[in-house]
C-alpha cells in the first residue's frame, strides 16, 4: 500500500493520467538533468490526450461492463490442493481458497482448482508523477514516472489513503485495458524513464507488473515498485527481481501494530528488506508516523538500529506525515515536531539519509552530504529543485552519495 | 402467484430486462412480528421436511415446496392460514428484499421454486410485486441459477448489486468496514434472508449470518480467522440488523463438505426449510444438522477438522447479542409432511 500522501491521491482523475501539478524548476538543475526534465515536462500529455491514449484499446469506465476475460490470466504463485482448493503462495497470508472463491486480496479467484489473477492489464489509476512522489529520492531525481495501479491489496491499513481502489474488487471500480506494450509506449511518449507500480498494492498484480517491466525494459524504460513488502521470498525474487528500484512502506516496527492496524505481519516485511538488500536492489523505506500508534522513541530507535544493522547506513529512510483517512479519522495529523524527533533519533543512530515527508518546504526534504553536510539535492514538496551531485558524488567534498542520479 | 393467469414459474421466467425502476424505499422498519422468542421463552427454530418434496424426480415440486413453506411459517407463527404469518411479518407499502445465495451455481444455490413461493405469499399479504426485490451480489450468478433479471414495472424485481452499486461511505462495526449494497440501504425496508445450508472451507458452515457477506463490497476482507468476529460484526451493522425480519433457510439441497462451491459428492437432499427470527439459533441448529451428516459419512467434526464455526458463539456474546447459541434456550420444532 502506498504511503499516506495527502498531496495527491491515486484516484484524482482516475482512468486518465494527470499532468503533474508542478513545473520542475529547471534553472538550478545541472545541464543534463535540466534537459531531461525539460523534455519530460514538455512531453507530458494533457489528461485528455493521455486518457485518449489509454482508451484507444477497448475499455470501460463502467465497472459493470468490463470484460473480465481480457484481464484474467493464470496466477504464477499458487499450489493446488485437494477438492479443487488452492493455496496462494504469493504473500505470507497463504490464503487457502475454495473453488469460485477469492483470496483476501479480492483480485485472485479459484476457477475449478486453478488460481487466476483478475487484474492483468486492468488499470484503475494512471498518472504521470514526479518520481519524488513515490517517494524515491535517490533514484533519477527530477524525472517523471508513469505510475499505475490495479484494484486490490493484501493488507487493510486503517489509514489507507487509496482505500477506494485498494480495498475493492476489480469489478467495482472503473478500469481500462492497458496491456504491457501500451504501458511501455505511454511511458516513452510521456518522457518517463520509469514505470512505477504504485497507489494500491503491486504485490497483488505481480503477473502484470512482471510483464509490464519486461515490455518497459525492451523499450528502454525502467521499472520501480512502491510496495508494502508483504510478499513471499520466491515471488519477491521472481517479480521484484525485474524491478530497478523498490520503495517499501514499513508501517511500524511492532508486530502488534501490524496485526491491529495493518492486518499483516512485520517479520515478513523485514525479511523482504533483507532479501532486497541481498539482491542488490536500490531500496528506500517510508515510515508513516501515526500519532499515538507508532510514534514512540523506542520504536523509532529500534527501527533505525535495525535498518543500520541489517541494511546499512546508506538506505534512505523517510518519516512521513499521517493525515486522517479511511478507518482512522479520529487521530490528528502528525505534528511536525514528532517527525523531527523521529529524524533526530534515526540520525543519532547513524543513518545517513533520513527525510521528512508530506511537509512541503521542510529542510529535511533535502539530501545533505553526510560528510560535509551541504545540500546536494534541494527539493520543494515533491519536486527536485536543485541537483548538484556529480558522478554520484558530492560536488563539494567528493563523498560518494549512493543512488542512481542520472539515467 | 396471483398474476392474471401466469403460473408462479412462468411469472419469474417472463420477467424481462428493462429500465431500472426500483423504488427507493427509505422507510424505517416497522417490526410487525416478533415471534423470535416463543411461549417457552426460547428462540424458536422450525424445521419443516417433506421426504416427497421431489416426487419421483430430482427437481423440487413447486406445489409441494409451497406447502412446505406454509407449514414452516404457520408453525413458526402459530398461524392457521398460510397468509397469516406473512401479514404479521410485512405490511402493504413495505419494500421487501429477499437476499438469496447464488455463489454455488446451479447445484447449490437458493431454490427458485422456494423463492417463487415466498413471493406468492408476500403478494397475498399485500406487498406489490414491484415492491419485492430478489437479490444477491452478482446478476450473472443469479441468472445462471434461474433468477433472471427483472426490473419491469408491476413485476417482482430481480437484480444483483453489481447493477445497482454500493454506498460510497463505509459502514463500520468492530473489525468490519464495508460499503453496503444500495439494494439493502436504499431500495428495501425489510429484509428476508433466504440462504442455503452448507459447509464452508474457512468458516465451518455458511447459513444465515454469513449470507450477509453478499451484502458488502469486500467479503474477501472478512474471511481471516474462520470469519470470526467478522460475521458477527457484520450482522451488527444497523442497516442489516434493523431490516432483518426473518430467515428462511433453503435446506432442500445442502452440503456437508467441500463448500461453499458445489461438489455433488458432498451434497445431499435434506428436503427441508428452516425458519427462525434468531439467526444465531438458526445457524447453531443448521450447524448441528451438518455435523450429523458428517458423522453419518464418517467425517471428522468441524472442530476436529480445524474449522469450527466460532463466529456463531461470538454473535451470541455480550458484545453482539444477535441471538442465542445455547441449545437449552433454543426450541427446535420439527414438522413433517
Amino acid at each position: 500500500m502506498n504511503a499516506n500522501l495527502p498531496a495527491a491521491s491515486a484516484t484524482e482523475g482516475r482512468s486518465s493520467v494527470l499532468q503533474h501539478g508542478h513545473t520542475l524548476l529547471a534553472s538550478a538543475l545541472d545541464r543534463r538533468s535540466f534537459l531531461k526534465c525539460a523534455l519530460a515536462s514538455g512531453a507530458v500529455l494533457s489528461a485528455c490526450d493521455l486518457a485518449r491514449s489509454l482508451v484507444a484499446i477497448p475499455s470501460s469506465a463502467d465497472p459493470q461492463k468490463q470484460d473480465d476475460s481480457q484481464f484474467t490470466v493464470e496466477a504464477k504463485f499458487f499450489q493446488k490442493l485437494e477438492n479443487k482448493k488452492i493455496k496462494c503462495k504469493l504473500c505470507p497470508r497463504e490464503c487457502t481458497v475454495g473453488d469460485k472463491e477469492r483470496g483476501y486480496c479480492g483480485v485472485r479467484e479459484n476457477h475449478g482448482g486453478t488460481y487466476y489473477s483478475l487484474v492483468h492489464s486492468r488499470v484503475c489509476a494512471a498518472h504521470v508523477d514526479p518520481i519524488e512522489k513515490k517517494p524515491l529520492f535517490h533514484y533519477l531525481p527530477g524525472t517523471l514516472a508513469f505510475s499505475l495501479a490495479t484494484a486490490g491489496c493484501n493488507v487493510n491499513c486503517k489509514f489507507c489513503q487509496n482505500w477506494d481502489i485498494s480495498q475493492v474488487r476489480p469489478e467495482q471500480v472503473p478500469a481500462q485495458y492497458a496491456p504491457p506494450s501500451l504501458v511501455a509506449d505511454l511511458a516513452k511518449r510521456n518522457g518517463c524513464p520509469t514505470i512505477a507500480y504504485t497507489y494500491s498494492e503491486p504485490v497483488v498484480f505481480s503477473e502484470y507488473l512482471m510483464d509490464a517491466a519486461d515490455a518497459g525494459h525492451q523499450a528502454g524504460i525502467r521499472s520501480v515498485v512502491v510496495s508494502n513488502g508483504y510478499i513471499q521470498e520466491e515471488a519477491l525474487k521472481t517479480a521484484y527481481g525485474k524491478m530497478d528500484a523498490v520503495k517499501i512502506d514499513l508501517k511500524a516496527f511492532s508486530e502488534s501494530y501490524y496485526k491491529d492496524v495493518v492486518a499483516g505481519e512485520l517479520k515478513p516485511v523485514l525479511d523482504t528488506l533483507v532479501t532486497l538488500r541481498k539482491m542488490g536492489k536500490w531500496t528506500e523505506i517510508v515510515y508513516l508516523v501515526v500519532p499515538t500508534l507508532n510514534d514512540s522513541d523506542a520504536e523509532f530507535r529500534g527501527l533505525a538500529h535495525w535498518v543500520k544493522t541489517n541494511l546499512g547506513s546508506d538506505v534512505p529512510l523517510h518519516f512521513t506525515q499521517f493525515h486522517p483517512e479511511y478507518l482512522l479519522k479520529n487521530l490528528p495529523i502528525t505534528p511536525v515536531p514528532t517527525l523531527e524527533r523521529a529524524k533526530a533519533i534515526a540520525d543519532a543512530e547513524g543513518l545517513h539519509y533520513v527525510y521528512i515527508g508530506n511537509v512541503p518546504g521542510h529542510p529535511a526534504e533535502n539530501t545533505y552530504c553526510p560528510k560535509c553536510r551541504r545540500i546536494v539535492v534541494e527539493r520543494v514538496g515533491m519536486m527536485a529543485k536543485q541537483m548538484l551531485i556529480r558522478k554520484g558524488s558530492c560536488p563539494f567534498c567528493g563523498q560518494q552519495i549512493p543512488g542512481l542520479w542520472h539515467a | 402467484m396471483n398474476h392474471s393467469g401466469t403460473s408462479r414459474r412462468d411469472f419469474l421466467k417472463k420477467c424481462v430486462t428493462g429500465a431500472a425502476v426500483l423504488r427507493a424505499a427509505g422507510k424505517m422498519p416497522l417490526l410487525a412480528a416478533t415471534e423470535q422468542v416463543g411461549a417457552t421463552g426460547k428462540s424458536r427454530v422450525v424445521i419443516a421436511r417433506d421426504a416427497m418434496l421431489r416426487g419421483n424426480g430430482t427437481a423440487v415440486d413447486s406445489g409441494r415446496v409451497l406447502s412446505l413453506l406454509d407449514r414452516a411459517m404457520q408453525s413458526f407463527f402459530n398461524a392457521d392460514h398460510p397468509t397469516e404469518p406473512w401479514k404479521k411479518l410485512v405490511r402493504p407499502g413495505d419494500t421487501v428484499g429477499l437476499k438469496i445465495n447464488t455463489l454455488g451455481g446451479r447445484g447449490l444455490s437458493t431454490n427458485v421454486q422456494l423463492v417463487e413461493a415466498i413471493c406468492e405469499r408476500l403478494q397475498e399479504a399485500g406487498i406489490k410485486a414491484q415492491d419485492i426485490i430478489i437479490w444477491d451480489r452478482d446478476t450473472d450468478e443469479m441468472d445462471r441459477v434461474g433468477f433472471h433479471t427483472s426490473t419491469a414495472d408491476n413485476h417482482v424485481q430481480c437484480i444483483g448489486t453489481d447493477r445497482v452499486g454500493y454506498e460510497d461511505d463505509l459502514a463500520t462495526y468492530g473489525k468490519v468496514g464495508s460499503r453496503l449494497s444500495k439494494i439493502l440501504t436504499q431500495r428495501t425496508n425489510v429484509m428476508i434472508n433466504v440462504p442455503i445450508l452448507k459447509d464452508h472451507d474457512g468458516a465451518g458452515v455458511t447459513i444465515a449470518m454469513k449470507n450477509m457477506y453478499g451484502v458488502i463490497h469486500n467479503p474477501n476482507r472478512c474471511h481471516p480467522n474462520g470469519c470470526d468476529p467478522y460475521v458477527a460484526d457484520l450482522n451488527m451493522l444497523p442497516a442489516i440488523k434493523t431490516k432483518m425480519r426473518l430467515t428462511i433457510c433453503d435446506a432442500t439441497t445442502a452440503c456437508y463438505e467441500g463448500g461453499p462451491g458445489f461438489k455433488p459428492q458432498y451434497a445431499w437432499q435434506e428436503n427441508a426449510v428452516i425458519v427462525s427470527q434468531d439467526p444465531v439459533a438458526l445457524d447453531y441448529t443448521g450447524w448441528q444438522i451438518i455435523e450429523r451428516k458428517r458423522a453419518e459419512k464418517k467425517l471428522k467434526t468441524l472442530e476436529a477438522a480445524g474449522r469450527p464455526p466460532r463466529y456463531i458463539s461470538t454473535a451470541a456474546d455480550a458484545q453482539h447479542r444477535l441471538g442465542t447459541n445455547d441449545p437449552r434456550r433454543i426450541e427446535v420444532v420439527e414438522v413433517s409432511a
